[in-house]
């Protein structure tokens, strides 16, 4: 789907500064010479909505420090136990589910993250029949709602007689991951100056060395952007988990299980680090990417 | 571009076979993958669903059939499940666009000549993504119970009857499916409207449009790529969601969408065809919505 493909390029540092820049200057000019309702109610707006929208984030975050005992509904008061002893809760059942997740995260990650990868440059660079069913085979996945999806594996599981554990859970998340990639990849694919691997075919490249040596480095961001956006996508799916894992718990199944009888604040602990963690990321790769288009504009 | 043009045309002659296998090389390991992991597994889902009741009457045991009488009894059983996915997702397919496109507005048009408030914002729509989204609906859920300071307040001033809950009501349900997908709106809403070029609409009020005018015949036309993917990533994942109307989460007894129905025919009461036919028919009908709407929106290059 777009909107996540798009939430990689944020996370890849993907986007192209230098057309924002252009369009800046554009925009910049037509909106001071009148000033209206409008210029005072959409930022008003803005700031209201994003409130909206980081409310529960922040309610997380907060309740991480509540000094809880079973339930983390009422506050109780602060403290850095929870954080501290993230492990001790219910024998340490919210850290396996962790675990767990980070597992299936990574293998299916790097399994989805080759085979789309694969795919992307096939689509790109070569000219074949089936083309256009194969684009619909991978867009598909994409269209149709995860609960299918989850159904749809769990019936086939069922028919050959397969059983649930981690492995179905990896095959599951794999398949969704690799559409996303496709595209992710298949844009920066699309994007690549055809004169660099000229040159290095002028310079007697052999293909193997051409591609290794310049295709690949070149593809590397958007690489990196597919296989953050596929790690992203496999540790927060629940719905097609809960479908595919038996009894093997990741740490959205143990949310949803745990949801009837409170959640305990190790949870909270556990996804406010996460979060923390994955907000670092966007901002390293945010300020390097400004960094690289200060340094592309004093070149040019 | 011609350059790209003269490289194929030259490396034709070379080795077309040679090609021809490397593409296939990469091609196979995803395509055979997909072909056995989406598939297959969507045409056992159609067999699944034809499968009748096991000749002993054991419980969770089907034999290969062709009862599609499956499909009437569902549609009979669970039509108003039914009813509900479709119109809690219009619904909130409606209000995440209407949430979404000022603020994609702002960040994609009015805040152009800052860049770096621009990424910023940017992250922080889709700071959500980083966080559960079944830890941010149960945050929702504790903020808007009934002894929650919000609820308190508005059953205070009148607003709300005292003896009123919101959660476990269609009206928080639709508030949770709304706000879990709007990040999926915004997204590709700022997406267009970023691209939008700024002289169209100076070309609109040169000539007499007053800004309404100008926003409903000029920018909204021109951001419609956006306004159908956003709605397209909103109403397909909300139609099949069944996080938002769990008992646990914002639903109740009344609130139960098809996903619901779907979860506990496969995974409690192991009644998979019923389940296998429920989930064909929520696909069938997505994808016939989806072709009239792209259709009637006049964007089908865009798939």
């Amino acid at each position: 789907m777009s909107g996540e493909v798009q939430a990689a390029a944020v996370l890849g540092g993907l986007q192209e500064s230098e057309q924002q820049e252009d369009s800046g200057h554009r925009g910049g000019r037509v909106r001071r010479q009148r000033i209206g309702l409008g210029d005072w109610l959409l930022p008003v707006y803005t700031v209201i909505a994003f409130v909206f929208l980081l409310i529960p984030i922040v309610y997380t975050l907060v309740f991480s420090f509540n000094d809880s005992i079973k339930s983390n509904i009422s506050w109780r008061g602060f403290t850095f136990d929870k954080w501290l002893n993230v492990c001790n809760v219910e024998g340490g059942a919210v850290c396996e589910a962790f675990a767990n997740s980070i597992v299936i995260g990574i293998v299916a990650t790097i399994i989805a993250t080759t085979l789309g990868t694969m795919i992307a440059i096939a689509l790109v660079r070569y000219r074949f029949r089936a083309r256009s069913s194969i684009s619909l085979l991978l867009f598909l996945p994409m269209a149709t709602p995860e609960v299918v999806l989850g159904a749809g594996l769990a019936a086939q599981f069922l028919a050959v007689g397969v059983p649930k554990d981690m492995t179905t859970i990896i095959l599951a998340h794999t398949m969704f991951c690799i559409s996303f990639v496709v595209v992710t990849v298949k844009a920066r694919v699309a994007s690549l100056d055809p004169a660099l691997e000229e040159a290095g075919r002028d310079l007697y490249g052999s293909p193997s060395q051409v591609f290794w040596r310049v295709t690949f480095p070149l593809l590397v961001p958007g690489i990196m952007a597919a296989a953050l956006l596929s790690f992203a996508l496999s540790f927060d799916d629940f719905i097609i988990t809960n479908f595919n894992s038996g009894s093997v718990s990741t740490f959205p199944k143990y949310i949803y299980i745990s949801a009837s009888r409170g959640i305990p604040a190790e949870a909270n602990v556990i996804a406010s680090a996460v979060f923390l963690f994955a907000l670092v990321l966007v901002i390293v790769a945010q300020v390097s990417r400004a960094a690289r288009a200060k340094r592309l504009a004093r070149l040019s | 571009m011609a350059f790209a043009a003269f490289t194929t045309t030259e490396a034709q002659p070379q080795a077309p076979k040679r090609k021809s296998r490397i593409a296939l090389f990469l091609l196979l390991p995803g395509i055979l993958y997909m072909v056995l992991f989406f598939l297959t597994p969507l045409i056992s889902l159609i067999l699944t669903s034809l499968q009748a009741p096991n000749e002993f009457g054991d419980i969770g045991v089907y034999d290969y059939a062709f009862n599609w009488q499956n499909y009437v009894t569902v549609v009979q059983e669970y039509w108003p499940h039914i009813l509900r996915s479709f119109g809690y997702a219009l619904v909130a397919t409606v209000l995440a666009l209407a949430f979404s496109y000022p603020l994609a507005y702002f960040i994609g048009v009015k805040a152009r000549r800052w860049p770096l408030l621009q990424s910023v914002m940017l992250v922080l729509v889709i700071a959500p993504f980083f966080i559960s989204f079944l830890l941010r609906t149960l945050a929702w859920k504790q903020l808007l119970s009934d002894e929650s300071f919000i609820i308190t307040s508005l059953k205070a001033l009148s607003l709300m009857a005292p003896d009123a809950h919101f959660t476990g009501t269609p009206a928080a349900v639709i508030f949770g499916l709304t706000y879990n997908f709007i990040p999926f709106m915004t997204l590709p809403l700022y997406t267009t409207l970023e691209r939008l070029d700024l002289r169209y609409l100076e070309a609109g009020s040169d000539l007499y449009a007053n800004p309404f005018t100008v926003f409903r015949k000029v920018t909204i036309p021109l951001s419609m790529p956006g306004i159908v993917a956003g709605t397209l990533l909103t109403f397909i994942p909300a139609a099949g969601d069944y996080v938002n109307a769990s008992r646990d989460f914002l639903g109740g007894p009344d609130t139960q969408m098809m996903g619901n129905v779907i979860e506990a025919n496969f995974l409690v009461l192991l009644n998979y065809p019923a389940a296998a036919a429920l989930s064909i028919i929520l696909m069938a009908a997505i994808l016939v919505l989806v072709g009239i709407y792209v259709k009637r929106s006049g964007t089908e290059d865009l798939l």
